[in-house]
């Protein structure tokens, strides 16, 4: 029954992402007329790639369960570190227009500050005020990108 | 003589006061950010990127230069002085620099490492010069297949350079050129994998997607393993190699100024693969190698060199052929196509004062960085001491702001933020990003090659094996796939990758 076990998770994880990708963009693909070899449509390439995928993905994963596979496990993931960052710059996004630049750079940085395990609110809020100051003077008046500065009832 | 004329039009340029001015704001914001542990140049590029926005193309790639290769510099002092690698091709210099610095000889590391690189610079500049105008010459002959091949080619060098086992990297490229299919079809004009999102039409930029990976993804993990630098205390003092010093180093920077221009040009290769052989090389080659990992300063000298001439070279595919030979190549095509230039044999003929500008700015770039690294050094070593804490908020808001400004969009504020969520995916199951990255860059030309050359054959896929330039680019191509399928040379260079 041993054989069968799935001995590197990390590169059977690995194998499986390539093979979801290859099946979805196969099947998405499969919408788009294909053509000939000679006259290739817009769903020619794609379809052939996702076959070139999906064979990479099932040669990794059989290599992940085969008997002389290198045992690894997957890696412990920090999902709070992750969903900190990438909030912060989701909110970056959605905030920009409303609150403007100084606004959404506020949030930004004491969102993604969060993220450390050394957090004070004293040091992130120094660091903000730093920043965006810095930010207005170089990105604003020093090289004059159009970024709404400040919050959209003002103007 | 045509060298020197082309020379003399690339210093005209080059010497432009406000294009001295761009050079020196490129190096210095290069070696700032580069010295900074955990931030490459391709980081630092992209960070930067919207500085360039506003210039001159010729000064925004002059700017661009200055900042790719002011990070190498920058990458060394930290590798030298806290044991960390600023960049993947400052690694080996972490063995023997942080060594040296240990023994109280940091800051003849330091020169040794600048003075290396420097040398390696002025090589390279005149080995691009020189080289520039036949490979551009020989680019113009090639046809769809030849292309073709020679983009195969490079991709599949790509993987066997990047870290993991080989079949994961393919597996990237693959994912990448996927991913680059998004947009319209230039051949029908129908939308792919758009969705009807229209912000997609144009495709998936490359900008957002190496800041989610390299930037945001890059600072989860940065966070995760709390270790504390580890800073030398002393002073840095006595930068002055002794004369046994100078006689070791010399030969050690020959070697690798040579290795390094000539691995630089390989499609795949540049600094790191210029890094790593010279290290492996000057060990070698070493009436000690027992002093190897204890403070050689061969170690620090010849990778150094190495680096820094393969990161020069490796502008010659993106110049003569448009192929850009690795990830930060492939940024700056991505720079390059905000201010319309689009890379190729074109490029020198179209543009001449633009092409010898740029190759003469790099050696006025690594003249200014000899300047501002040997005295300055103290300085940078001072900027190592801003905790962490404070510095990623500040890596969060430049990349921001640098992706909100490539079309004035939040769209891709957004894709940076999925790509960073992919990104962290991608570390934890250990998959490479440079490959993926260079798919995305190169899918579509390959594509567009590819089925030109289906067209001129009437479907005869046979062509690429039977012209001869396609079938020996191709027959290279796997003849690397089945070396690296050789148990020994697997070893090898699973040992050579290790970080």
């Amino acid at each position: 029954m041993k054989g069968l076990a799935i001995r590197n998770q990390r590169a059977f994880a690995s194998g499986a992402l390539f093979l979801a990708f290859a099946i979805f963009f196969f099947l998405v693909a499969l919408e788009y007329p294909a053509g000939t070899a000679a006259k290739m449509g817009p769903g020619y390439f794609p379809r052939m790639l996702a076959i070139v995928l999906a064979a990479i993905g099932l040669v990794v994963m059989l290599g992940a369960i085969k008997p002389g596979a290198s045992r690894e496990a997957l890696r412990q993931w920090d999902l709070k570190g992750l969903a900190w960052i990438t909030g912060s710059v989701v909110l970056f996004g959605a905030l920009l227009f409303p609150l403007g630049l100084v606004g959404a750079l506020f949030v930004l940085i004491m969102v993604s500050s969060k993220a450390s395990p050394e957090f004070t609110w004293t040091g992130a809020l120094t660091n903000a005020a730093v920043l965006i100051v810095l930010c207005l003077a170089v990105f604003v008046y020093g090289l004059g990108l159009p970024l709404p500065v400040w919050p959209s009832l003002f103007n | 003589m045509d060298l020197f004329h082309n020379l003399a039009i690339g210093f005209a340029t080059a010497a432009q006061p406000a294009n001295l001015l761009y050079a020196f704001f490129g190096c210095l914001l290069g070696t700032l950010i580069g010295v900074l542990p955990g931030l490459g140049p391709l980081a630092t590029i992209a960070m930067l990127l919207p500085i360039t926005y506003a210039l001159q193309p010729d000064a925004a790639l002059i700017m661009l230069a200055g900042i790719y290769y002011g990070a190498q510099y920058g990458g060394s002092t930290t590798a030298i002085v806290v044991n960390l690698p600023g960049e993947s091709s400052s690694v080996v210099t972490t063995i023997d620099g942080y060594q040296m610095a240990k023994q109280g000889r940091a800051g003849v590391a330091l020169a040794t490492a600048a003075i290396g690189s420097f040398f390696a610079g002025c090589v390279a500049t005149l080995a691009l010069a020189a080289l520039a105008g036949p490979l551009t010459a020989t680019a113009l002959l090639f046809g769809p297949k030849e292309f073709f091949a020679l983009m195969i080619l490079g991709l599949i060098l790509a993987s066997v350079l990047s870290s993991g086992p080989f079949i994961e990297g393919i597996g990237m490229v693959v994912l990448g050129m996927l991913l680059s299919l998004v947009g319209t079809d230039l051949n029908s004009g129908s939308q792919r994998f758009a969705f009807g999102i229209p912000q997609l039409f144009d495709g998936l930029d490359f900008v957002p997607l190496a800041m989610g990976i390299f930037g945001f993804a890059e600072i989860v993990k940065n966070l995760e393993q709390d270790d504390k630098l580890s800073l030398v205390t002393q002073k840095i003092t006595n930068l002055f190699p002794t004369r046994d010093d100078f006689r070791r180093m010399v030969p050690a920077m020959l070697r690798g100024t040579a290795l390094g221009t000539l691995l630089g040009v390989l499609p795949g290769g540049g600094a790191v693969l210029s890094s790593f052989a010279s290290y492996t090389l000057e060990k070698k080659l070493s009436r000690h190698p027992e002093q190897f990992g204890k403070g050689a300063i061969e170690g620090v000298a010849g990778p150094e060199s190495a680096n820094n001439a393969g990161a020069q070279t490796s502008f010659i595919p993106l110049l003569t052929l448009g192929v850009p030979s690795n990830v930060v190549m492939a940024l700056m095509v991505g720079a390059m196509n905000i201010h319309n230039i689009h890379p190729g044999p074109e490029v020198m003929t179209k543009n001449p004062t633009l092409f010898w500008g740029l190759i003469a700015s790099m050696w006025v770039g690594n003249l200014m960085l000899l300047i501002l690294n040997l005295p300055l050094v103290g300085l940078w070593v001072k900027l190592l001491t801003i905790p962490y804490r404070y510095l990623f908020p500040a890596i969060m808001v430049f990349c921001s702001i640098g992706v909100y400004s490539i079309n004035s969009g939040t769209f891709e504020v957004y894709e940076a933020a999925v790509f960073c969520v992919f990104g962290y995916i991608l570390i934890k199951l250990q998959l490479p990003a440079a490959p993926l990255l260079l798919g995305l860059v190169l899918g579509p030309a390959i594509e567009e090659n590819f089925r030109r050359a289906m067209v001129l054959s009437r479907g005869d896929a046979t062509v690429l094996l039977t012209s001869p330039l396609s079938a020996s680019l191709l027959a290279a191509a796997a003849i690397a796939v089945l070396l690296i399928m050789l148990p020994t040379i697997r070893a090898r260079r699973e040992e050579a990758l290790q970080e």
